[in-house]
This record gives C-alpha cells, sequence and structure tokens, in this order.
C-alpha cells in the first residue's frame, strides 16, 4: 500500500512538473520571444485558461503527499522552511502577475506585472530544480527525523549542507534550462508568426546547452550519491528510463529545427517525465535519504495508518477520473493556435489580454 | 510564553485572517451569483445578466486574492507545524488531500469559463459554470471545516504506539456532528458578508444615483438574502454551536462568557471588561439568568464556571476570547435588526427612497467582515490551550527546527506581501465599482 502511495505521488509531481512546466517556460521566454503587448498578451493567452488547472496538481500532490507520508511532510516542510516560503512568495507573485496584468491598460502598469511574471518564473524553476537536488544529494536529517538546511554553508557537497551547493546549483540550472525548452515549444505550437519563430529558435538554441547539462547532471549524480546506482543494478530493467530520456532528448533535437512543434514538446514532455520517473525509481524506497543514512526517511518509516491508506485509493481514485475529465474538457475547447487578430491591439481596453483562470 | 511558539502562533494567524476575508465573500458570492444567474435565464432578463456578470468580476478579482493567500495556508501545516503535522496527519491528512482532489480542480477549471467564457457559452452552460463554481468554493469550505472541526472535537481515530493519531472510521470524520454545524454557521456567515456587500453597493449607487436599475436588484437581493442568512445564522446554527460548546468545551463556554463562579441561574453578560487578575468582570450589564437558559433550556441550569478548572486548563488569552465573541454576536444581533427593518421597508416598497436606510446599508459593509473574523478568532482561541481538543496541546506542536528569527523572518515577508496585496485588492475593486454593472463585459476569447 505505502508503494502504491510513492507512485501515486511521484506520478502526481511529474504530472505538475510537465503541465506547469511550459506555463512557467513561458514565462522565461516571455520577453525574448514577445516584442509588442500585442505578442505578449498572445503567449499569455496561451497558458491563461490552463495555468492555474496546471498549478493545482502542485497543491493537491501537497495534500495528498500529507495524507499518505505524514511524517516526510512535516520533515520536510519544516527543513526546507526558508526555501519554501521563498517559493510561496513567488508563487503569489507570478499569480498577480498574470491575472492583474490585464486589469487596467496601462504600459506602465503592465511593464511591471510582465517583469514579476518573468522573474517569478525563472526563479521557480531554478527552486524546483534545486530542491529535487537536495532531495538526491540528502540532508542532514537527526535520529528525531528532523532536520533544517539554511540557505547555503560552504557551497560543497558535506554533511553540513545548504540547500544551495554547487550540486544543487547545477539541478537548478538544469531545470532552468528544460522548463524554458519545455515552454519555448509549448509556446512554438500555440501561437502564430513571429512569436512562433523566436520561440522555436529558442528551443533549437537551448537543446546542445540542455544535452550538455543533462549529461554533467547524471554524472556528478553518481558522484554527490553513488548509493542512486543500486536500484539500477539490482533491476536492470530501470536501464529503459535514461534510455527512454536519451531518446527523447534526440527526437526533441531532430524534430524542433524541422518546424514539427508538437512531436518536439511531447518529446519534452517525455523527457521532463523521464528524468523525475529515473529519480524516484533511485530513490524507492527512501523518500527523503539522510546524509547519516540509518536516518533515511523512506515510505514504510513515513506513512500514514494502514486503513486511512486503503479509505484514500477510493476517493483519491474518484478525484483522479473527475479531474482528468476537467483537463480533458479545457484542453479540448481551448485547443489550437491562439488567433492574434483577437487580441490586435486595438481591442477594447477591457477586452484584451490573458483570460484569467483564477 | 516561549517566542518561538508565540512567533509560529501569530504566523499562522495572521496569514488565515487575511486569508478569510476573500473565500468569506467569494463562498457568498458564489451563492448570490446563482441565485442571480438563475432568475436571468428563466426570465430572460438583462439586467439580471448585467448584474450577474459584474459580481463575476468583483468575485475574480477576490478569487485570485483567495487563491494566492490560500496556499501558503496548506504549506504551514508542514513548515511551521511540522510536530502537529505528524501527530495528525494520519487523520487530517484525509480531509485535506480530498480538498485538492475534488475542489481544487473543479474550481480552477469551471472560474475562467464562467468569469470569461461568454461568447463560447450558451446561458445553459453559463449557468451550469456558475453552479460548478459555487460547488467547488463550497466544497472547499467543507473539508477546510471538516478538518477543524476534527481539531475541536476529535472522532473517528485511533492512537498508535508512536502517539500519532490514524483514521479508524472516514464516516464518522465526514459526518461529525461538529463539523455539519459548524460548517452551516460559517457558511451561513459567509452569505451574509455577500449579501452585506451586495446591498452596501447597491445602496451606494441609488444614494450616488447612478445604475438605478442595477442597484435596485443589488439591494433587493442583498436584503432578501442577508434576511435569511442573519436569522440563521442565530438559529439553528449559532445555538446549536454554542450547545456543542457547553457540552464538549465547557471551560472555554465560560471563558467566552467570562464565567468564573459555577452557579445556578447564571447571568449573560452583555457589556463588561473581564478582570482575569482578580477573576471578576468590571461594569457589567447583565440579563440575570439567561446564560442558563441559552445553554441548557433551564432558568435555574447549574452554569460551571473558570474557577472550577484549573487554569492550565483555560484558554490563553480569556479577555481576547469574551471579546471577539461579544462582537461577534452583538453583531449578529444588529445584522438581523438591520435586516429585518430594510426587509420591511422593501416589502412596503418605501426602501430604494429612504436615503437614511441606504446610508444604514450602505456603512454596514466592514461589520460582517469583522463578525466572521472574530468567530474564528473565538473558535481557534476558545480551542486553546489544545491544538487537537484534548489530546494535543498548542506547546507541543510548532516546527522545532524552525527558529524564531527564521519564522519571523518569514512572518514580516508575509505581512508586506500582503499590504501590497491588499492595496492592489482595494484599487481594483474599486475601479470595477466606478466601471459599474453596465460596462462592457470582459471578452478575452
Amino acid at each position: 500500500m505505502e508503494t502504491v502511495w510513492f507512485i501515486v505521488v511521484a506520478v502526481m509531481l511529474t504530472a505538475y512538473v510537465v503541465l506547469d512546466g511550459f506555463d512557467l517556460g513561458a514565462g522565461i521566454i516571455y520577453p525574448v520571444a514577445a516584442r509588442s503587448d500585442g505578442e505578449r498578451r498572445a503567449i499569455l493567452r496561451a497558458i491563461g485558461p490552463v495555468w492555474d488547472g496546471n498549478e493545482v496538481w502542485l497543491l493537491a500532490a501537497g495534500g495528498t503527499l500529507y495524507f499518505a507520508f505524514p511524517q516526510l511532510y512535516a520533515s520536510s516542510f519544516s527543513g526546507f522552511y526558508l526555501p519554501l516560503m521563498m517559493v510561496l512568495w513567488l508563487l503569489i507573485l507570478r499569480a498577480i502577475g498574470i491575472e492583474f496584468r490585464l486589469h487596467i491598460p496601462n504600459p506602465v502598469w503592465k511593464s511591471f506585472y510582465d517583469a514579476i511574471f518573468f522573474l517569478a518564473s525563472g526563479l521557480l524553476a531554478i527552486f524546483f530544480g534545486a530542491a529535487l537536488g537536495n532531495v538526491i544529494r540528502g540532508v542532514p536529517l537527526a535520529a528525531d527525523g528532523y532536520f533544517f538546511e539554511p540557505l547555503w554553508t560552504t557551497w560543497r557537497v558535506s554533511d553540513n549542507p545548504g540547500i544551495l551547493d554547487w550540486y544543487t546549483v547545477l539541478t537548478g540550472v538544469v531545470a532552468l534550462v528544460a522548463l524554458t525548452t519545455h515552454g519555448a515549444l509549448y509556446v512554438a505550437v500555440k501561437t502564430a508568426g513571429a512569436v512562433s519563430q523566436r520561440a522555436r529558435a529558442v528551443a533549437v538554441m537551448l537543446w546542445p546547452v540542455l544535452f550538455f547539462l543533462t549529461v554533467s547532471s547524471l554524472v556528478a549524480t553518481t558522484f554527490v550519491r553513488p548509493a542512486v546506482l543500486a536500484n539500477y543494478k539490482a533491476h536492470p530493467i530501470g536501464i529503459v528510463i535514461p534510455v527512454v530520456v536519451f531518446a527523447a532528448l534526440a527526437t526533441m533535437i531532430w524534430a524542433s529545427p524541422k518546424g514539427k512543434e508538437k512531436l518536439a514538446f511531447l518529446a519534452s514532455a517525455v523527457f521532463i517525465a523521464g528524468m523525475l520517473v529515473g529519480a524516484a525509481f533511485a530513490l524507492y524506497p527512501v523518500v527523503l535519504p539522510a546524509r547519516e543514512p540509518a536516518y533515511s526517511l523512506t515510505i514504510y518509516n513515513t506513512a500514514a495508518g494502514h486503513h486511512g491508506l486503503v479509505v484514500g485509493l477510493a476517493w483519491w481514485t474518484l478525484g483522479a477520473v473527475l479531474a482528468l475529465g476537467y483537463f480533458v474538457l479545457i484542453y479540448r475547447m481551448f485547443g489550437g493556435k491562439v488567433n492574434l487578430d483577437e487580441v490586435a491591439p486595438s481591442t477594447p481596453a477591457h477586452a484584451e489580454g490573458v483570460r484569467p483562470t483564477i | 510564553m516561549d517566542s518561538a511558539l508565540l512567533i509560529h502562533r501569530l504566523h499562522f494567524a495572521f496569514t488565515v485572517t487575511f486569508h478569510y476575508l476573500f473565500p468569506q465573500l467569494t463562498m457568498g458570492l458564489a451563492l448570490l451569483i446563482v441565485v442571480l444567474k438563475t432568475i436571468a435565464v428563466r426570465r430572460n432578463d438583462s439586467r439580471y445578466h448585467d448584474a450577474s456578470r459584474f459580481w463575476a468580476r468583483i468575485f475574480g478579482i477576490n478569487f485570485v486574492l483567495g487563491v494566492v493567500t490560500g496556499i501558503p495556508m496548506e504549506f504551514q501545516f508542514g513548515t511551521n507545524w511540522s510536530h502537529f503535522s505528524r501527530f495528525a496527519g494520519g487523520v487530517i491528512g484525509q480531509t485535506l488531500a480530498m480538498e485538492g482532489m475534488f475542489a481544487f480542480f473543479l474550481e480552477s477549471t469551471f472560474l475562467g469559463l464562467f468569469l470569461y467564457g461568454g461568447k463560447r457559452l450558451s446561458q445553459t452552460m453559463q449557468w451550469w459554470a456558475a453552479v460548478a463554481v459555487f460547488l467547488g468554493a463550497w466544497l472547499s469550505g467543507f473539508f477546510i471545516i471538516a478538518t477543524d472541526a476534527w481539531m475541536q472535537y476529535p472522532v473517528g481515530f485511533t492512537q498508535g504506539l508512536d502517539g500519532s493519531v490514524q483514521l479508524a472510521s472516514f464516516w464518522q470524520l465526514v459526518l461529525s456532528p461538529w463539523a455539519w454545524w459548524q460548517y452551516a454557521h460559517n457558511m451561513s456567515g459567509a452569505v451574509i458578508t455577500g449579501a452585506f456587500v451586495m446591498a452596501s453597493i447597491g445602496a451606494y449607487y441609488l444614494l450616488s444615483r447612478q445604475n438605478v436599475e442595477h442597484a435596485r436588484i443589488f439591494v433587493r437581493t442583498g436584503v432578501i438574502v442577508g434576511l435569511i442568512f442573519a436569522v440563521l445564522q442565530l438559529f439553528p446554527t449559532g445555538d446549536r454551536q454554542g450547545k456543542m460548546v457547553a457540552v464538549h468545551q465547557p471551560v472555554t463556554l465560560a471563558a467566552m462568557e467570562a464565567l468564573f463562579e459555577s452557579q445556578p441561574g447564571a447571568p449573560l453578560v452583555l457589556i463588561g471588561q473581564p478582570d482575569v487578575e482578580k477573576r471578576r468582570i468590571d461594569n457589567p450589564v447583565v440579563i440575570p439568568k439567561m446564560l442558563s437558559f441559552l445553554t441548557y433550556r433551564r432558568w435555574n441550569a447549574e452554569v460551571p464556571g473558570l474557577n472550577s478548572f484549573p487554569q492550565e486548563l483555560w484558554p490563553y488569552n480569556v479577555p481576547l476570547l469574551y471579546y471577539s465573541y461579544h462582537i461577534m454576536v452583538g453583531l449578529g444581533t444588529i445584522f438581523i435588526a438591520i435586516m429585518v427593518i430594510a426587509g420591511y421597508m422593501l416589502w412596503r416598497g418605501k426602501l430604494y427612497d429612504s436615503r437614511w436606510m441606504l446610508w444604514v446599508l450602505l456603512l454596514s459593509l466592514p461589520f460582517p467582515y469583522i463578525a466572521n473574523t472574530a468567530g474564528w478568532v473565538t473558535a481557534e482561541l476558545g480551542r486553546q490551550p489544545w491544538l487537537v481538543y484534548g489530546l494535543f496541546r498548542t506547546a507541543d506542536g510548532y516546527s522545532r527546527t524552525v527558529s524564531a528569527g527564521n519564522a519571523l523572518f518569514t512572518l514580516l515577508g508575509f505581512m508586506g506581501m500582503y499590504m501590497v496585496l491588499g492595496i492592489l485588492f482595494l484599487f481594483l475593486v474599486r475601479r470595477e465599482i466606478d466601471r459599474g454593472p453596465a460596462a462592457e463585459p470582459d471578452e478575452a476569447h
């Protein structure tokens, strides 16, 4: 039963990164890909109907983590106190950046929210990457199952690490580049004309960087925590995951310059999902490794009671079916490319901008 | 009091108090908008369509604020109250996770359709979108109330060897009588806020002689709905809530009433200042025997006072608890009076021309917010010194690894950020009120 919930939480977090990843990425390429107000609105409109629903995956995953592994939730959220609070502030800023921009047709007002949207999107990508890096590297858990990490200490991977050291900075940058590429491909798919071309150019320019960073982060991971290879050695079938990751990366590299944006975007989604699944596979059954291995948190010593987990499976399944239904509905309703004519600058003041979904 | 404990408590209190300024309006307005939209569709009346679109715009701004200030609440259980989460996660994780799965996905999908789906949706589809948003908001409210109700009155659990509680009965958790009465009382309070705000904006338009047709709809709807729910707030929901407190948290009841001496025929204190050091009420204005009657329906029933309980079981702050409770009840009584008079004048056809009554409605706007906030302060302070009543103390619940300094840093951060959000909110809402109900609808797609 613990394993089932490990998979559920991993799938929900993966869904979050793949889905919200593209609207974070759209925020990162926003100043590069869009030069005029109409073009900015086109990007905002491409993510407008869906970004909030995408973000709900994070909240729902957080709630499910609390429900299934309360002790993991308690330890990790208090241990990562400062970066989590900053993530909250960034989520607040980003949401009002998207939602309040449209209310007042004034260039100064809009520029302010444009800047907030871009900065918050980029910083969130780095924070999420660094968070994953912290989990893989391990944290200084004490015997009572708690820890506290300051933002940085010596920048070295040691037994007294900070949230940021060279390894987690590396994973943060990997996430930044991966989500930027992901978002660029999404914008290339959803828009037309100059915006789409610039977005595609960003994706084409970034792939060598992404390839290089992916390889170096994987190599670095095996040095930082050699134990990540144990599951792969014990179950060689796991080798499928890195194969899929590199196949997806190759597809992306092949497809994006040829104008096959949809294929490239799907490949990017598979690439990101593959990286996360690979990390989950390497960790299982540990959920938060300690620098002192005996204190590691596993699915067994953090899970809620058996009865609760069984009951939860019933309502979670119902909730997930409903959520998928809503997603199919909204993505079908707003399928296809954003129509730039609809957002021409001559549109009346209150009819402009993205349609907020919050 | 250990300063880390104090700062973690202030952290939660500040963020949740600010947060709840927005959902109380959106939950109330969600119902009112469904009412307006239903009338609009049935009569095919464009004024009601305009009215529901206007309130949807106000709703949208409030909803953004409610969402962004709500996310930190879910996180704070883990960040600031990790020992509590470890203790209680096996039970309240259920309701909090269900909120995400059932309410958030529903709301986030349909709100966009509801606010800006205009051209793409038929009238019937718009109505369904409004209903879906209403359901999402009210479901969200239920799961939060069920969580709080469990902390007030824990049921359906077993306690493991490590001390943590685990779910034993799902149905006892979600069908807890405390949860349903608290939910009814709370949602009725939210509708009161929505109704007063609607009537108040309508009164403002009538007094300033603009948007008269729409303003009459706002005043009429606000007064009728407000009258119904102001009465429901007192009886049966408030009455039943009070009885549950009397039975399950007698020391809390004594503190809310600042009743120090146990006595038969206990008086109801209307006004007065509790002096905890001397254990008495200064300057009391009382109704003799009323407290005994209200609590037990017998004039001479014995009501236990604070002196009958060891002081370590008293709520931390008896005067603040007493004041918040009295502010809530006092305002609730005034709301009934306002709405009865306004309802009578509406019935006699005099309300729209009565400037003094419109002024009363206009100026009443902030008070439902104060009453709802005071009600929550009563519930949460009344539960002290417990986080989970009788099981787990507040002093044991905060994150030991998060120092007072780190918690103060983020508390100040939230204060600064929420101040900015509050200013932006007032600015944007004022702008919508100036634009008025007849303005061009937002048609982004």
